[in-house]
């Protein structure tokens, strides 16, 4: 009560302190694109206008980075050129994880401050100007500094370091080097706005640029059509969220007036608890996180989404980007909470999603496929999470997957980059990134196997790594509200909320099978069994330098000791529930009102029966993927049959895409080609508009150069002529 | 504190910073034709004008933070007043600079240009203060006549010397315009004040007065001479394409600027009641000068031309600040007029760089793939571009100064929605010319024998740099006016003109 108060009075515990320098964090990112956007300008202008297509690089597209996707390296012949390291690479590979590290170390003395500082029962508001003062819309720049921000700047900001130093070595010979790090740099600037801004627009802004930086990105190497339409659809797919999204927002400055935290937190009561207001509210909130957090309906870019630069998949759309929707929600757990059935949607989703991704991730072959599902599916999981109210479970796993997703998939750049480079010396053009080309590399690349292998046994559940906590933590979330809470007292379609609770449960832990099946089948198509690279191309099969395996080494071990920052009472050792204590100010209240008031509370032999299961299935998963999956029987992908039957179905994905492509996108593109292209636009606008005004403007035009003859007498004239038509619009009527 | 202007030493101390312009301006007039011509010597008569430019402006300011006031009288003490007067000194600023490099290449040698653009702005200050018509006429005099002289000081060249004959002629027979006009009113009314007008049409019930329409209707006729509204326009395309750039940046700006704070303050001083009997009248003008200056300025290969026709659609969207003749409508107007300058003399500032030696008129091919020669400049260029036509955050202050007098319009005592809508149609036109800037500089080939732009001088780097900087910052943070204008006590000399306020009229104290 008391620090409520003194928080009200202008002196909260956190001003005076490090915190004050918030606004520093987005911006070192900031600096860093500046600097590295400019070193790729200057380089890119002294190249010469003649040719657009030099200016990102003597080679074009073609450089020595490895190229990600299946035919980047066939489509260019011999590709054996020298390799010429960038002019201002030295400057870049300083300044890009600088800037991200210094930011980290911010974040780490911010992060003392607050603990320091103690409870902290309100957050810590930094105003800068008003910008956007229209009518009774009163938007601030300002930064808003809690416990769940913070948890989110130590993840983008540490794991962006990581990621950055990593990029430095798999990204060393691209001709668009100081490109990539201003992009990565600018992704990391609205990144921190996303999670710092104190309202929902500045919340939006960071929300369209990392969406921006994402396009950038995937399309890298845009000079493959393939890679440029895969940014397209994940900018198309994602607009369709933000829709959502904008929707959402309007309704909240309808009804509230403001689109501040604080305010619309203050103001969230006044819209009734499962009101219909509230609940779409929340559904359009959510419509928004499909899109940017790739659940169904709107998963489909994120697998493509891999054209991109490998470290950019763990950067963007692994640990930090594709969370978003989660913080998004664990942000706005004050309208959730007020929203059951809108939570039941949430969950459900989240759940289907979990199971569906994971049953495509069955029958990939590309290693970054096999990771982009298995994203999407964890992403599930933590959308489970923060519907059932379980707030910081949700941010749990989304923190532990942030540490193990990133690993796998720096691990994998590691994997395509040695695949690559052992191509690359004998100018075969198979694909490096096909699992049935790879086998063996354990004995090449030792490091990145053990740590793959962490963070494989983290993902799959299994106790004491990382992993196994968080998802225990969700799954048994989910399983206590279905016995006491406001979500399994609504309805959904007329079926209870708790036997749909009970549902996804159980569909939580048939996913949580899969995910441990297809890891495992990763790990031992990847590292195991006979190598099928080639017999030339063995002998240059080696591991990553230093500044690779470095990142991986850290990653690693958070991915196995990453539990301890919330370890459930069930372990009687260690700090208990650290996240969930922390979190506690800003999610505690709106736990509470989901689950009735009262702390979920299992019996301790519930509790244990729960963990048993959920382990059980995942050593299951293990095991059954370790006995069935037999590497010596694969073959090459060149030599490789199709699938047959129902692994052909989910090696296609479900057809999904296809099934969008005939339902949504021909339509839209015949209407658009038909009616709107022939019709409205050249016809319309072209035809009438464009070309109307185009003759209208010359009829003018050519009236008015008549007129303006230059003789001194015809402008008297004209000049005499306005006098009258003056005269006679103030005296004549 | 609060002048009482019938006392002489108090009427003189409120013209202050008016005064200091004006005798700083005959001290350099003898100094310019001290020695004889020379580079060297126009140089530091410019520099000296620029000297004295700040000093004025430094005085402004300090004249609007003390937050003066006075009772009735010939001249307004009001913020209104010095917000125009900043953004008149900030244009005679730019001018000054962008002339100085400009007069050097061109070899114009003259010194006594810079003190004509010091004389010129002395008028436009007069007669932004001005609550007396006599004290309007005399503004718009002193103006003028430095104005014509200007815009023949290139004497070696033909087509500046036919521009400054045309204007004088033109500008001549406006005048006579708006000279009969104020003494019609005058024989109408019997008086020259602005209030005293105001307060006669009332108590006399003049409102359907033929001699005072007809005074009205006149003094609409000189006032559009001056904004160059249609039909009042055609003097505008020549005498800019013949004048020198940077004082065709100061007559598109800062003297449109002048004059229609002027013109704002007699329509909403003198003739407020009258509003039905001329808002036909200034609607049309305002909707045949958007359409019609924007239609002619798609057709323009001449940069300078389209520039002309460009700050003729401009005057248009101003008119529609003043039909809306409301408070917002005022304070929309001044943060248009200093968005609008700033573009402008960004411009311009370009457009002096890359003029060759030759009195060549400056085309479009000039700038066809101006990104791969001088990247900044080109990226310079579209911001001023981008800002005149009210593209949002690239466009900066542009966009904001649209949307104020968006909301000037829609929200006045008589919504103008049918000039709401021609304005937001005439800029999707005028896009057609912006945008095509934009694309040539972007994406057409850099012609054949096409020289590369000289370097920029540093005092034209100076003005190009500052103008598009502020015009950026204005655009993220237009409360800065606000803030400025409100830092002295905002009282008014009367009612109707009050500072830049939020025109969407947030609270005061959020």
């Amino acid at each position: 009560m008391l620090l409520q108060h003194a928080a009200a009075a202008g002196t909260h515990p956190l001003s005076g302190t490090i915190a004050e320098w918030v606004w520093l964090l987005p911006l070192l990112p900031l600096l860093g694109f500046v600097i590295n956007g400019l070193a790729s300008l200057l380089s890119a202008s002294h190249l010469g206008p003649d040719d657009p297509s030099l200016a990102h690089g003597p080679h074009g597209a073609d450089g020595h980075a490895p190229h990600d996707g299946a035919d980047a390296h066939g489509a260019h012949g011999d590709d054996h050129h020298p390799v010429v390291r960038h002019r201002y690479a030295t400057l870049a590979s300083i300044v890009g994880p600088a800037v991200l590290a210094l930011s980290f170390a911010l974040a780490l003395a911010i992060f003392l401050a607050m603990r320091g500082a103690g409870e902290m029962a309100s957050p810590f508001v930094q105003t800068y100007f008003s910008w956007m003062p229209v009518g009774d819309l009163q938007v601030d720049a300002a930064f808003q500094l809690d416990q769940l921000s913070m948890v989110m700047v130590l993840i983008i900001t540490g794991v962006g370091t990581l990621i950055h130093i990593f990029s430095v070595g798999y990204m060393q010979d691209d001709p668009g080097y100081p490109r990539y790090f201003a992009y990565l740099n600018l992704f990391v600037f609205f990144m921190l706005l996303l999670v710092l801004g104190a309202n929902y627009p500045l919340l939006f802004i960071g929300w369209e640029g990392v969406g921006l930086c994402s396009y950038l990105l995937i399309g890298f190497w845009f000079s493959e059509k393939a890679n440029a339409d895969a940014g397209k659809k994940a900018f198309i797919v994602n607009r369709i969220g933000d829709f959502g999204f904008l929707i959402a927002m309007f309704l909240l400055f309808a009804n509230l007036g403001t689109l501040s935290f604080t305010g619309v937190q203050a103001g969230a009561a006044s819209l009734g608890f499962g009101g219909v207001l509230v609940t779409t509210i929340c559904l359009f909130l959510f419509l928004g996180c499909t899109g940017k957090s790739a659940q169904i309906p709107l998963y489909v870019w994120l697998p493509d989404a891999m054209a991109g630069p490998t470290p950019v998949s763990a950067l963007i759309h692994a640990a930090t980007m594709v969370t978003a929707g989660v913080y998004l929600i664990a942000r706005s757990n004050f309208l959730f909470s007020l929203a059951p059935v809108a939570s039941l949607v949430v969950v459900l989703i989240g759940a289907l999603t979990a199971l569906f991704a994971a049953s495509i991730g069955l029958k990939q072959w590309d290693i970054k496929k096999v990771l982009a599902y298995s994203t999407v599916s964890q992403l599930g999981y933590m959308f489970v999470g923060v519907g059932s109210g379980a707030y910081v479970a949700g941010i749990f796993h989304l923190m532990t997957h942030a540490f193990f997703k990133a690993l796998l998939f720096l691990g994998s750049g590691s994997v395509i980059f040695a695949m690559h480079r052992a191509y690359h010396h004998t100018h075969n053009h198979d694909d490096a990134q096909d699992m049935r080309n790879m086998g063996g590399l354990a004995r090449y690349m030792k490091v990145t196997w053990v740590l793959m292998w962490i963070a494989t046994l983290a993902i799959s559940g299994v106790p004491f790594f990382s992993g196994f906590f968080s998802k225990d933590e969700i799954l048994g979330g989910v399983f206590l509200r279905a016995r006491e809470s406001t979500l399994a007292e609504a309805h959904l379609f007329g079926i209870p909320g708790s036997y749909i609770l009970y549902l996804c449960y159980v569909i939580g832990l048939a996913a949580a099978f899969m995910t441990a099946v297809y890891m495992t089948r990763m790990m031992i198509y990847t590292f195991h069994g006979p190598n099928r690279t080639g017999d030339r191309e063995r002998e240059h099969l080696a591991e990553a330098p230093w500044v690779m395996t470095g990142p991986l080494v850290v990653l690693g071990i958070l991915s196995a000791v990453g539990g301890w920052f919330n370890l459930p009472k069930l372990i009687p050792f260690g700090p208990l529930g650290g996240l969930e204590h922390w979190l506690e100010p800003v999610v505690g209240e709106s736990t509470l009102r989901v689950t009735n008031g009262v702390l979920p509370e299992a019996s301790h032999g519930l509790e244990l029966a729960l963990v048993v299961a959920a382990v059980a299935i995942g050593l299951l998963g293990i095991f059954y993927a370790y006995s069935q999956l037999k590497p010596d029987r694969l073959v090459p992908k060149r030599e490789a049959p199709g699938e047959e039957g129902f692994a052909r179905v989910l090696n296609n994905k479900w057809y999904v895409d296809e099934a969008y492509d005939k339902a949504i996108v021909q339509p839209v593109v015949s209407t658009s080609r038909g009616l709107l292209w022939r019709g409205v636009d050249t016809g319309l606008i072209d035809g009438v508009m464009v070309t109307g005004s185009q003759k209208l403007a010359q009829v003018v035009g050519w009236a008015g150069s008549q007129l303006q003859s230059g003789q001194v007498g015809t402008y008297a004239w004209v000049l005499v002529i306005g006098v009258l038509a003056v005269i006679g619009a103030f005296t004549l009527r | 504190m609060n002048f009482n202007l019938a006392i002489p030493t108090q009427l003189t101390i409120a013209l202050g910073p008016d005064l200091l312009l004006m005798f700083g301006a005959m001290v350099l007039l003898l100094f310019a034709a001290w020695r004889p011509e020379s580079a060297r010597h126009q140089r530091s008569v410019g520099v000296w004008s620029l000297v004295l430019t700040v000093l004025t402006l430094n005085a402004t300011i300090w004249y609007l933070y003390r937050g003066n006031t006075a009772g009735p009288g010939p001249i307004a003490v009001d913020n209104f007043r010095w917000m125009a007067d900043i953004i008149i000194l900030l244009g005679a600023g730019c001018t000054i600079a962008l002339s100085i490099d400009d007069n050097e290449r061109k070899g114009i040698h003259a010194g006594e240009s810079h003190v004509l653009v010091l004389l010129a702005a002395s008028g436009m200050m007069l007669l932004v203060a001005a609550r007396d018509m006599m004290i309007v006429f005399l503004g718009i005099e002193v103006m003028s006549i430095s104005i014509y002289c200007l815009a023949g000081i290139n004497r070696r060249s033909a087509r500046g010397a036919e521009g400054a004959l045309k204007y004088f002629l033109l500008g001549a027979f406006s005048t006579a315009f708006l000279l009969y006009g104020i003494a019609l009113v005058y024989g109408a009314t019997g008086a020259t004040n602005l209030s005293v007008i105001g307060e006669r049409i009332v108590s006399l019930h003049m409102l359907k007065s033929p001699i005072l329409l007809i005074g009205m209707a006149l003094m609409l006729v000189g006032f559009g001479f001056k904004v160059s509204t249609v039909p009042f326009h055609m003097w505008a395309p020549d005498v800019y394409d013949g004048s020198p750039s940077p004082i065709t940046g100061f007559m598109a700006a800062t003297v449109k600027a002048a004059a229609f704070v002027a013109f704002l303050r007699i329509w909403l001083e003198a003739f407020p009641a009258a509003a039905p009997s001329w808002h036909l009248a200034v609607a049309g003008l305002a909707a045949a000068t958007m359409v019609i200056g924007n239609a002619i300025g798609l057709a323009q290969r001449n940069v300078k031309r389209m520039l002309a026709y460009s700050s003729i659609g401009h005057a248009g969207y101003l008119l529609v600040a003043i039909a809306a003749s409301s408070e917002l409508g005022a304070s929309a107007m001044l943060f248009y007029l200093l968005a609008y300058s700033l573009a402008t003399f960004a411009a311009f500032g370009i457009i002096t760089v890359l003029e060759g030696e030759t009195d060549k008129p400056l085309t479009l091919d000039d700038f066809a793939g101006l990104w791969t020669v001088r990247p900044w400049l080109a990226v310079g260029m579209t911001v001023a571009m981008l800002s005149l036509m009210g593209f949002p955050i690239f466009g900066g202050a542009g966009f904001m100064a649209k949307w104020y007098v968006l909301q000037a319009a829609l929200q006045a005592p008589l919504p103008q929605v049918k000039l709401a809508v021609v304005l937001v149609l005439t800029t999707v036109i005028s896009a057609g010319y912006y945008l095509y800037m934009v694309m040539v500089m972007f994406m057409r080939p850099r012609g054949e024998g096409i020289a590369a732009p000289r370097a920029t001088p540093p005092l034209t780097r100076v003005v190009i740099v500052g103008a598009i900087a502020l015009v950026i910052y204005l655009g993220v943070n237009p409360n800065w006016t606000t803030r400025a204008a409100l830092a002295g006590t905002p009282v008014l000399s009367r009612a109707p003109l009050p500072v830049v306020a939020y025109p969407t009229g947030v609270p005061a104290g959020r």
